[in-house]
């Protein structure tokens, strides 16, 4: 479960401060399916780190699970990342070295899973998205359908409770993007809490909460 | 995580960027190459220098009578130094350990002649040891016979030139020649031989020491040499010298004792600095190489910033991002030490097939610092384009495709 309690996010350009966040109050509560929507610049992404501990709140609390998680080091952020959140970005992020198995594979090595292990949770995570056929191939060898369901079994592998999607499918066409809704939903389904930043009114109205967002307030009354 | 998944990590990122990677690992390897073929060299002019310096008699040791106060101490107090015996050097041999050899010198500058012909030249009293000693051949009949040091007979051994201007090149052995008012039969010549510490030996005349003293009316010794056994007991022999001199002249140290140790001492130390110097130009290179990986690593990392932004959000923490960047620094370096010395020790094996003479090596402390210098190099150049990569904000490094 997810708590905002007053979060303002400011960025120093120059001599201006830029708002990104002005005072977040928000909720979600665990297993949730949430979609951010409004504007380009309306501060979506920012809000989006902010809930993933890839980005720290100027001002306010955000508690994860109860426990206040604004005072934490970057280490232990580090370890929050690698456990309780999993993030799907626009552009999939793939490291272009690694075949799909390594890249899945990725955050297992650096949280230290037994080599044995992994490889056995790379095949399911791979199963769960329907590219164990692919496991070898390189990023530059699949599509971007393929690629952003690597990066979603990528990012769920470390097994954790939140996941975080911005744009997921921003990047591609109408028929692989309702693809990888459908996949992120059907984790939604198994429990995991999903928050997806989208442009699509579609997606948005298949959420069960909408969250619109303007120049770094949020202007619905949380769907 | 493991360090053989930090290494196989490092491993595959490096083989993202092969030839970059193959660049700086030739430039670290070019550097310790230098390091250690330079280093060889120089260790081997030391040895070479300093091996013939040794058979010039490091095992040697000199006894002068009366005290010279090299280090420049309270002068000498207290009456005429003893006299450096016959009985003195026959004490030595008897009571020190581990002496092969001994002979006592005696110098005086007498007229020699034969018949009508005479020279005026250094006449030197010793005993048969002195022959070994100073590795001199006799070129015909022989040199004093070995017995006791005391015990001197009228026989004398000739130079070339004394042989030449004396004798017109006519075989001396069994004649007569006068040195002073005494008499000596001939009954060697020795082999040219040059000028040797001061004395041209081939234009002299060597008698029995005892004699000697006589013939100069000699109470004491121009000096005593001793050949050690070997040059690691110098020290000890040495010590014992001292101890029965001074036991013999009443608890006074009252003779100077000199081996050619600190000549050798000063070789090596001027070798030794060489070395070094010859090492320092070479780890020049060893950090021109360093420069060359840190460069590489800054490539890397801000060809990876996305990359990076991504092991951020994963949960990679930035000590782990430190490290896995420092493995690969340190990869390339190891690469470069280990090509760098395997050519080394190539080229050090030609140079010793071509220039036997100099007998190039390399020591092994060259080897070991060499590899932990190439190890370090990659480390320390590593650091801060690690630090640089952990540093970065993911949000920012995300942003970039
Ligand atoms: N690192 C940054 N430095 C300065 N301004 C930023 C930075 N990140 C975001 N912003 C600003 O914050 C606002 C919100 O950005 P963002 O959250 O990316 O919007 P969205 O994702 O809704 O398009 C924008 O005005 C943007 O320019
Ligand atoms: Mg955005």
């Amino acid at each position: 479960m997810i708590a905002l309690k007053g979060v303002s996010r400011e960025f120093q350009v120059g001599d201006e401060t830029v708002h990104a966040l002005k005072d977040i109050d928000l909720e979600i509560t665990g297993g949730d399916y949430v979609a951010l929507m409004g504007p380009s610049g309306s501060g979506k992404s920012t809000l989006l780190n902010v809930m993933g501990c890839l980005d720290r709140a100027t001002r306010g609390a955000y508690l994860l699970d109860g426990k206040d998680v604004t005072g934490l080091s970057e280490t232990e952020l580090a370890l929050v990342r690698r456990h309780r959140i999993g993030f799907v970005f626009q552009f999939f992020h793939l490291v272009p070295r690694l075949d799909a198995a390594g890249n899945v594979e990725l955050p297992m090595v650096f949280a230290g899973v037994q080599r044995g292990e992994r490889r056995e949770r790379v095949a399911k995570a791979l199963d769960s998205v329907g590219l164990s056929h692919r496991a070898r191939h390189r990023p530059n060898q699949l599509s971007g359908g393929e690629r952003q369901r690597v990066a979603i079994a990528r990012a769920v592998v470390m097994g954790p409770s939140i996941l975080l999607a911005d744009e997921p499918t921003g990047n591609l066409d109408t028929h692989s993007g309702r693809e990888i809704v459908e996949l992120i939903e059907r984790m939604n389904a198994n429990g995991l809490t999903l928050v997806v930043v989208t442009h699509d009114p579609a997606i948005g109205r298949r959420a069960r909460k909408t969250i619109a967002m303007r120049d770094g307030l949020i202007v619905n009354g949380m769907g | 995580m493991s360090p053989l998944d930090l290494a196989l990590f490092a491993l595959k990122a490096l083989r993202g960027h092969r030839l970059r990677s193959v660049l700086s690992t030739l430039g670290v390897a070019i550097g310790v190459a230098s390091v250690v073929l330079l280093t060889g060299l120089g260790e081997g002019a030391r040895i070479y220098v300093t091996g013939e310096l040794a058979t010039l008699g490091s095992n040697l040791l000199i006894v002068l009578p009366g005290k010279v106060e090299t280090s420049g101490g309270l002068p000498l107090i207290g009456g005429v130094p003893h006299d450096l015996t016959l009985a003195d050097a026959e004490a030595i041999r008897r009571r020190v350990a581990l002496v092969t050899r001994l002979a006592p010198i005696t110098v005086g500058q007498a007229t020699v002649s034969c018949g009508s012909l005479n020279r005026h030249i250094p006449v030197l009293g010793t005993t048969s040891d002195f022959q070994e000693i100073r590795r001199l051949r006799v070129a015909r009949g022989e040199f004093l016979p070995p017995g006791e040091i005391d015990r001197g007979s009228p026989v004398c051994v000739v130079g070339t030139k004394v042989q030449r201007e004396l004798f017109a090149g006519a075989n001396p052995l069994g004649q007569t020649l006068r040195v002073g008012e005494w008499r000596f039969r001939v009954i060697g010549v020795m082999a040219p031989k040059g000028e040797s510490v001061g004395f041209d030996l081939d234009d002299i005349v060597i008698i029995p020491v005892a004699t000697a003293m006589k013939v100069f009316d000699q109470t004491t010794l121009f000096r005593v040499m001793i050949e050690a056994n070997s040059y690691e007991v110098l020290g000890s022999v040495k010590g014992q010298v001292k101890e029965v001199m001074i036991a013999r002249h009443g608890g006074e140290e009252d003779i100077t004792l000199i081996t050619q140790d600190s000549v050798l001492a000063s070789f090596n130390k001027i070798f030794t600095a060489l070395t070094l110097a010859l090492a320092g130009i070479a780890a020049i290179s060893l950090t021109v190489a360093g420069i060359g990986i840190m460069n590489v690593m800054l490539v890397s990392v801000s060809e990876r910033t996305s990359e990076i932004g991504l092991m951020k959000a994963v949960g990679v923490t930035q000590r782990q991002i430190v490290l896995a960047f420092l493995a690969e620094a340190s990869l390339l370096s190891a690469a470069g030490g280990i090509l760098g010395l395997i050519t080394a020790q190539v080229l050090v094996r030609l140079s010793v097939q071509f220039l036997p003479d100099l007998p190039a090596q390399v020591p092994d402390w060259a080897v070991m610092s060499a590899l932990f210098i190439a190890v370090g190099v990659g480390l320390v150049f590593g650091v801060w384009p690690a630090r640089r990569a952990s540093k970065l904000d993911p949000i920012q490094a995300l942003a970039r495709r």
